[in-house]
């Protein structure tokens, strides 16, 4: 931190972006000039963009680094800019009101920030503040002080596992790949969804990683793999390639050690069977992508059939620090086969929505209500689904599981993505499960028969029961298709789609029966099972319902208890969240 | 430039990349806008490839479109996080302030596309629409309305 100057910092990520980060932007640099505020304060004022930090539900989030102390601002409208100037940069005096509370703090003080930990501190775009903060001294030293297989000794010693899919041992994956014969090899790293945050807020990390890969196996190409709508991602990325090249990073004798790599993009398709390795590999060669048998593995045979190693950015950012400061510092954080942290996107009812960085094992109860501050409106927690679409339903009396590969795998769930997605009571986990189905039913790529034919007609099955037409048999006929899916699918997206309705069946069978046997939706969200009805006794003929519903079902006199009319309802549900007296349930 | 000029180039740079199909096709759309029956012919007899294994690749990808685009594009995200946060109202809402109907993803002037994504990645503030390339996040039915009625001629996208 430079106490000779100001600093300004303003979170630029996706979500910064989109609550108005680049107008709050624009005009904390007019007011800056306006005002003459480095005239007057006698110091320097920088502005810096940084990236997502996490806390996406206060965006957009500023901190202003005046003598040593930082203060942090969140939910910033263009319209407070100009006070935080006057009051605060220029006179002195932090706007208390405005500033972050209490869960902005315990939203960041139970994560473990290993590869987050630079985003929203240093400017994406500026190698600069990436190499001040010890950036490419890893690679340096890989390059110019280690051989290819003490990297790779290094990598598994730290229990490393791929942060995207099954979580496979990452230095076991290099050393596969480093002893085939055959050459070219290629390294290939996927940045999904999850990833953004670390494309957008720390590109140099990804890069980093990419080329100790690079060198480790022995490739001296890598693709970037990364879907064309993630513009900021992208443009970060490719900003940051065009650095790196300047200064030697990649390209020709990096460090002067004689070692040639460099890196490319290839722009994926939305796809989300892409997230297999092969598939993936098939979309780059400019193919259908559909999943190869296997073996050969793709550290054998990979892209157009030479050695690949193929990791998402996520395990790619790990690896610098890894270097950097050693297997075993990496490997006491963590449990016993699990190590380091992992990244999940906290979304869904929680009221503090975001992406955090947790040490693997962290219990569930400890992300939903330390970091997550418990659920939003005060309902009740009913579930959380983690992985992804395939991931697992876990319900409520679960919650203080850790979260790491054995103990998800055990509950019937997945690491994956990294997504994760909290319900309340008022989700319906047949309909949300009849959801995850219908997605990955679209996004099968149709190649083997358990998943294309599987997925099919689980969605038939599901939608039947969602409306009311269900029979208790359908039950047994899914749990019939899930085995078959899980045993015979050619990949991982076949595989694990049985995922959502096996565990939220095993875990939430009540449920399934009230819609099939008593046809009715205990948590009134399938709109064939739900009947909306005022209460005449709590109606005070406010109106609001009247007003509110889309279809003219509700009638009633101003002061007069309302009504609804059955025939018209289309139960879209906007009565019951208009109404502020409670008079409306769902039935 | 002729279309056979621009098609020429395209084919040009195509041979320079090992034969891939999907860039081939990605050039084709950042060209037009779509990609035509007649453009695929034209690059499968040049080629020597069937037509048949374009349209293989073009129907995997639901990026890739057989009919003219509009102008701009409205991107609903319908992943997990924006679904339970209401992301089919607000695509019922945009599909219905634009005046598309059943089966129709394009106004007939040719002025907006609506489409679905499946996850953006941005589900921290779900849930989400991509209006050309800014992101919107927190938005409901009334918003999108908003948002589309008041899209204003010179933010259009300048694009193709």
């Amino acid at each position: 931190m430079n106490t000779s100057a100001i600093e300004i910092n303003i979170c630029l990520g996706t979500s910064g972006s989109a609550a108005g980060g680049e107008e709050v932007m624009r005009l904390f640099r007019h007011y800056a000039l306006e005002r003459g505020v480095e005239a007057r304060i006698g110091k320097r004022c920088e502005f810096k963009k940084v990236g997502c930090r996490g806390f996406c539900s206060k965006d957009v989030l500023v901190d202003v680094i005046a003598n040593g102390g930082r203060t942090t601002y969140q939910n910033v409208k263009p319209i407070m800019v100009e006070r935080i100037v006057d009051e605060h940069v220029i006179a002195g005096t932090p706007i208390a009101e405005w500033t972050a509370k209490d869960d902005y703090a315990s939203f960041h003080s139970k994560q473990h920030k290993i590869v987050l930990g630079p985003c929203g501190e240093i400017e994406p775009e500026k190698i600069d503040d990436y190499i001040a903060m010890n950036g490419y001294r890893a690679a340096r030293k890989a390059l110019t002080a280690m051989t290819p297989d003490e990297v790779i000794s290094v990598v598994t010693r730290s229990g490393l596992r791929g942060r995207g899919g099954s979580g496979f041992s990452t230095g076991e994956k290099w050393s596969i790949c480093r002893s085939q014969p055959a050459e070219p090899r290629y390294v290939i790293c996927n940045v999904g969804e999850v990833n953004r945050a670390l494309a957008e807020g720390n590109p140099h990390a990804i890069i980093e990683g990419m080329l100790i890969g690079g060198y480790a196996v022995g490739a001296q190409k890598g693709y970037l793999y990364i879907r064309e709508r993630y513009h900021l991602s992208v443009e970060r990325l490719r900003t940051a390639l065009v650095q790196a090249r300047e200064k030697g990073f990649i390209g020709r004798d990096i460090f002067g050690s004689g070692v040639d790599f460099d890196i490319e993009f290839s722009f994926g398709t939305e796809a989300f069977i892409c997230g297999e390795e092969t598939a993936l590999m098939e979309s780059i060669e400019g193919k259908r992508a559909m999943p190869r048998y296997r073996p050969p593995f793709p550290a054998e045979k990979g892209l157009w059939g030479q050695p690949t190693v193929i990791n998402n950015a996520e395990t790619f950012s790990n690896i610098p620090v890894i270097i950097g400061r050693g297997a075993e510092w990496f490997a006491s954080i963590g449990t016993a086969e699990s190590k380091g942290t992992k990244v999940f996107t906290l979304s869904g009812k929680v009221r503090n929505n975001g992406l955090v960085e947790i040490p693997m094992g962290m219990p569930l109860r400890e992300i939903v209500y330390g970091i997550g501050g418990g659920i939003a409106a005060n309902r009740k927690l009913k579930a959380v689904q983690v992985g992804g679409p395939s991931g697992g339903i876990i319900p409520e009396s679960m919650i203080d599981m850790g979260l790491d590969y054995e103990s998800l795998r055990k509950v019937g769930s997945i690491v994956g993505s990294g997504g994760m997605v909290v319900f309340d009571e008022e989700d319906c986990v047949v309909s949300i499960t009849k959801f995850f189905v219908e997605f990955l039913q679209r996004e099968s790529c149709g190649e083997c028969t358990p998943c294309r034919i599987g997925t099919k007609r689980m969605l038939e099955l599901l939608t039947k029961i969602t409306e009311g037409k269900g029979e208790e048999e359908d039950l047994e006929t899914l749990q019939k298709l899930s085995g078959i899916m899980t045993a015979s699918s050619l990949c991982g997206l076949g595989r694990t789609a049985p995922n959502p309705f096996l565990t939220s069946f095993n875990y939430f069978r009540d449920e399934y029966v009230a819609h099939i046997r008593d046809k009715k939706c205990p948590a009134g969200v399938c709109p064939a099972l739900v009947v909306f009805m005022i209460i005449p006794e709590k109606c005070k003929g406010c109106g609001l319902c009247r007003r509110a519903c889309p279809a003219g079902a509700v009638t009633g006199e101003i002061k007069k208890a309302h009504d609804i009319n059955q025939e018209l309802c289309i139960k879209c549900g906007a009565c019951y969240k208009a109404c502020k007296l409670k008079a409306i349930r769902k039935a | 430039m002729t279309a056979d000029k621009v098609l020429n180039k395209i084919l040009e740079e195509h041979r320079l990349e090992k034969g891939n199909l999907i860039l081939l096709l990605q050039r084709i759309q950042e060209t037009y806008g779509y990609i035509s029956q007649e453009n695929v012919q034209w690059f499968a007899d040049r080629l020597d490839i069937p037509a048949s294994r374009f349209f293989g690749v073009i129907t995997f990808y639901p990026k890739f479109r057989t009919k003219p685009a509009g102008k701009n594009t409205l991107t609903v995200c319908c992943g997990a996080a924006c679904h339970i946060k209401g992301a089919q109202q607000v695509l019922d809402a945009s599909r219905q302030a634009l005046g598309l109907t059943d089966g129709q993803d394009t106004t007939e002037d040719l002025k907006f596309t609506v489409e679905k994504a499946t996850c953006i990645g941005a589900c921290n503030i779900a849930p989400v629409v991509i209006l050309n390339k800014q992101v919107h996040g927190g938005v409901d039915a009334d918003k999108v309305t908003k948002l589309l009625k008041g899209f204003a001629p010179e933010d259009e996208f300048i694009g193709y």
